[in-house]
């Protein structure tokens, strides 16, 4: 085999093993990203229901509840508008009425918000990124929590 | 004083790595063997320095000296002493300060053990590392100085983040580093080998031990930060696909890749640029892990702090160094001489596929990661790209590899015989097959595909006997012969079976835990029973108990199977007053190679306790396969071939040394 054969096999096989990547990165993103969106979001969007999403902002003060076999509504709030979830589970070890939360899951047709993972801030420091930007948005972000936010930590307890 | 001693010593060090950067490279240029020995005493002197500075630092967390800002703010004065210790690295600080001193250690090491390199190429590599010292140190001072000290000394610290007050921290970070930094070695060979144009194979057998030394470290490093995680955050997960993952996960499969591709280059002489273009892009790989990690793109459990212009100046570390490095390439790589012919049927080709294979998946987690970054910043959508996207893409290019596993090691040089391979695999191929039909009987349940990646693992494994016994001539000589000609294959004939199997053990591990693990989420009062498979968890109670900086809440659980106790489990909720947050100590009760994994959540008002409680089979596999690669790449690096390194090429007389 000569030095030519060598490298066009050594290039067929390299296109071919992209293009199979490329396919399976295409296939993957179409199916499995998740869009976040702030609860003024969701209500302005109309997403269809069933859609996964990411659902960002403050838990509102005072409406946690708790059902049976743990079983856990509360409403996310971005100051415009509130969307109320629903999560059976452990909620992680920063949650906190009146603090940062990401809940990811999927929109029901009554229009409340079915979680299957919920995502509180990590330490006292901390704010979401995601979070704080959507409340940056709607003009609810105080010096305060922006003064906070400066030494993050991390988003831990994911509650599955 | 010493806190103020330890910034002098990083200025100082800063200093010598510059002259380190410029001296010995201008004496490679005009032939100066005097400037060229220069480096050798400088990164001597260099880590001394950096090491010092270190030394200060940990000295003011071990004495509680909160004067220093960076104490005050990550240290308290009841933490346990250890973690006092640890805490040195548990912030940004430290940990950039950390990085520097493994980057010197390194330096250093390069001039200990290089002195049987050619007096221009030792001059060159000890000069490019020097200019990524210089250029990290130079951050450290102007952008994340840890001996800034507060106008008047608090009394207490803010304490640690309770995530990090774990042994995990001791062992986690330093490995980590020393993988990420350990390439910035190979990193610095090619971009010599590409300033001299100049490269055979003696290069890739000088450079074999520093790749193959780091890929081990990072190696255990990522599978230690696996096994934090799964038993720290309480959610009995080893692996998320986090960005901060992938970060650590790109070099790596770009360091395995370069770890084989060197192999041809040493072994064949060929596949030089490609070699070269991975060791830039390993070590690019790690740049850019650091820049996510420390510069804040990312949130997570490791982003300490958040300030612009560390992004920024971590940033420019990063084009310079990739440009940079890249660029050179692109100038020089076509002066390399390509090296031997072989046909795509041999070991050489096996390889090949390899190589195609991991920069494949390692480019699918490079998309997985970045896209959502490049989509926010060009777009302003959020989204978030998680497990399901790298299963997907990942997965499917991780499958071919493994099944060519133990054809390439049996393939020969040059060109091999795939059908007389094929052969030989046959017994292999009946393990595997046995294997998959075992399972399916045993589990009778569960996914469908689980049984055949237990297939594929077992498959691997018996590749990797087959290749040795092979070697040694088992079955076909007497036994006596072929336990003789085992003892004597070359360490890195064993080497390279350990770290198959290893990635195999690994594999079995996550595909038994995640394919018949069982969960149970349930809330629990005194007396009441979680069952969970075969283990039934009785709940006798929870008490309240006081650690040193920390009261926490602790469930206590009989486990029985049967009716026979077999071990009692203590999950524990720990909060931290100095920072008024909450840990979740997972209890963890190891059957074989399984585990039972307890968790607290809340307790609800009257008196009952959330608990989450996972059986997880086989799950310790994932991290002994870790830890198989690791001592697998220890047995090829003492392999005598290594050690007693490569013969010199010959000098041009104008190179010699002047004495």
């Amino acid at each position: 085999m000569t030095r030519k054969q060598r490298r066009l096999t050594l290039i067929g096989a390299g296109v071919g093993v992209l293009a199979l990547a490329a396919a399976l990165v295409l296939t993957a993103l179409r199916d499995s990203i998740v869009f976040f969106n702030s609860p003024t979001e969701i209500a302005e969007k109309q997403i269809a229901p069933g859609t996964r999403v990411r659902l960002g902002g403050l838990v509102k003060p005072g409406s946690l509840e708790r059902g049976e076999k743990l079983a856990v509504r509360f409403s996310v709030t971005d100051g415009n508008r509130d969307v109320r979830v629903a999560y059976t589970g452990l909620l992680p070890d920063l949650f906190r009425e009146g603090q940062g939360v990401v809940a990811e899951g999927v929109i029901e047709p009554g229009g409340s918000f079915r979680a299957d993972t919920v995502l509180a801030k990590h330490d006292e420091r901390y704010m979401p990124k995601e979070v704080a930007d959507a409340l940056k948005k709607t003009g609810h972000w105080k010096e305060g929590e922006a003064a906070q936010a400066k030494a993050p930590g991390a988003p831990q307890g994911k509650a599955q | 004083m010493i806190a103020e001693i330890g910034h002098y010593a990083l200025v100082l060090a800063l200093v010598l790595a510059l002259v380190q950067a410029v001296v010995p490279m201008i004496g490679a240029r005009i032939g100066d063997a005097t400037l060229m020995n220069v480096a050798g005493a400088t990164a001597g002197a260099q880590f001394a320095f950096v090491a010092a500075s270190f030394a200060a630092l940990t000295w003011c967390y071990v004495a509680s000296d909160f004067s220093v800002i960076n104490v005050y703010e990550n240290s308290h004065s009841l933490m346990p002493l250890i973690y006092k210790f640890t805490s040195t690295w548990g912030n940004h600080e430290g940990s950039m300060l950390l990085w520097v001193l493994i980057l010197a250690l390194s330096g250093a090491l390069v001039a200990l053990f290089g002195t049987n390199l050619p007096a221009t190429l030792r001059a060159n590599v000890l000069g490019v590392q020097s200019w990524i010292a210089a250029a990290f140190i130079l951050f450290v001072l102007g952008t994340s100085n840890p001996f800034l000290r507060l106008p008047q000394a608090p009394i207490e610290g803010r304490d640690l983040n309770p995530i990090l007050q774990d042994l995990g921290l001791a062992v986690h970070p330093p490995l980590l580093y020393l993988g990420y930094v350990g390439f910035s070695i190979s990193f610095a060979f090619a971009v010599a080998a590409l300033i001299e144009g100049r490269i055979d194979a003696a290069w890739a057998r000088w450079v074999r031990p520093w790749v193959l030394a780091a890929w081990m470290c990072l190696t255990v490093g990522i599978a230690m930060g696996s096994y934090w995680a799964y038993y720290e955050l309480g959610w009995g997960g080893f692996w998320f696909w986090d960005p901060v993952e992938n970060a650590s996960l790109m070099p790596w499969i770009a360091g395995t890749a370069l770890l084989h591709s060197a192999v041809v280059m040493e072994k064949r002489d060929a596949l030089k640029v490609w070699t070269i273009l991975l060791a830039v892009l390993t070590f690019s790989l790690s740049l850019l892990g650091t820049f996510l990690v420390r510069s804040g793109v990312l949130t997570s459990v490791h982003t300490f702090a958040t300030d612009p212009t560390r992004g920024v100046f971590i940033l420019l570390i990063l084009v310079l160094f990739i440009g940079g490095g890249l660029t050179l390439f692109a100038w020089r790589a076509p002066l390399l001489k390509q090296g031997g012919i072989f046909a795509p049927i041999s070991r050489e080709g096996a390889l090949v596929f390899n190589n195609l294979f991991l920069t494949t998946a390692c480019l699918t987690v490079f998309v997985g990661t970045l896209y959502p970054l490049a989509l926010e910043a060009l777009t302003g959508e959020k989204i978030s790209v998680g497990a399901p996207f790298f299963n997907l893409t990942f997965g499917p290019l991780f499958i071919p590899l493994m099944l060519a596993m133990p054809f390439g090691t049996l393939l020969a040089w040059k060109r091999g015989d795939l059908y007389g391979v094929a052969q030989r695999l046959i017994a292999a191929a009946a393990i595997a097959a046995v294997g998959i039909a075992v399972t399916f009987a045993a589990t009778g349940g569960g996914p469908v595909l689980a049984p055949f990646g237990i297939g594929l693992g077992l498959w691997v494994i018996a590749g990797a006997i087959t290749d040795l016994v092979e070697r040694s001539g088992l079955f076909r000589q007497p036994s006596s012969v072929a336990l003789r000609r085992a003892a004597g294959l070359p360490r890195s004939i064993w080497g390279t079976a350990l770290a198959h199997s290893g990635i195999a053990i690994l594999l079995i591990g996550i595909v038994a835990a995640t394919a018949w693990g069982t969960e149970q989420i349930a809330s629990v009062k005194p007396k009441e029973t979680i069952t969970l498979g075969d283990y039934q968890l009785t709940f006798d109670g929870a008490l309240p108990r006081q650690g040193p900086n920390y009261r926490e809440l602790v469930g206590r659980f009989t486990v029985r199977v049967g009716g026979n106790v077999i071990g009692v489990m203590e999950p524990s909720k720990r909060s931290f007053a100095a920072r008024q947050t909450s840990t979740t100590e997972a209890a963890l009760l190891t059957r074989g190679f399984g585990q039972i994994y307890l968790s607290l959540g809340d307790t609800s008002a009257d008196g009952a306790l959330a608990v989450r409680a996972y059986y997880k089979p086989l799950v310790l596999l994932i991290w002994l396969g870790a830890v198989a690669m690791f001592l697998g790449g220890a047995l090829s690096l003492s392999d005598r071939r290594l050690r007693v390194g490569a013969p010199r090429p010959a000098r041009k007389p104008a190179l010699q040394p002047a004495e």
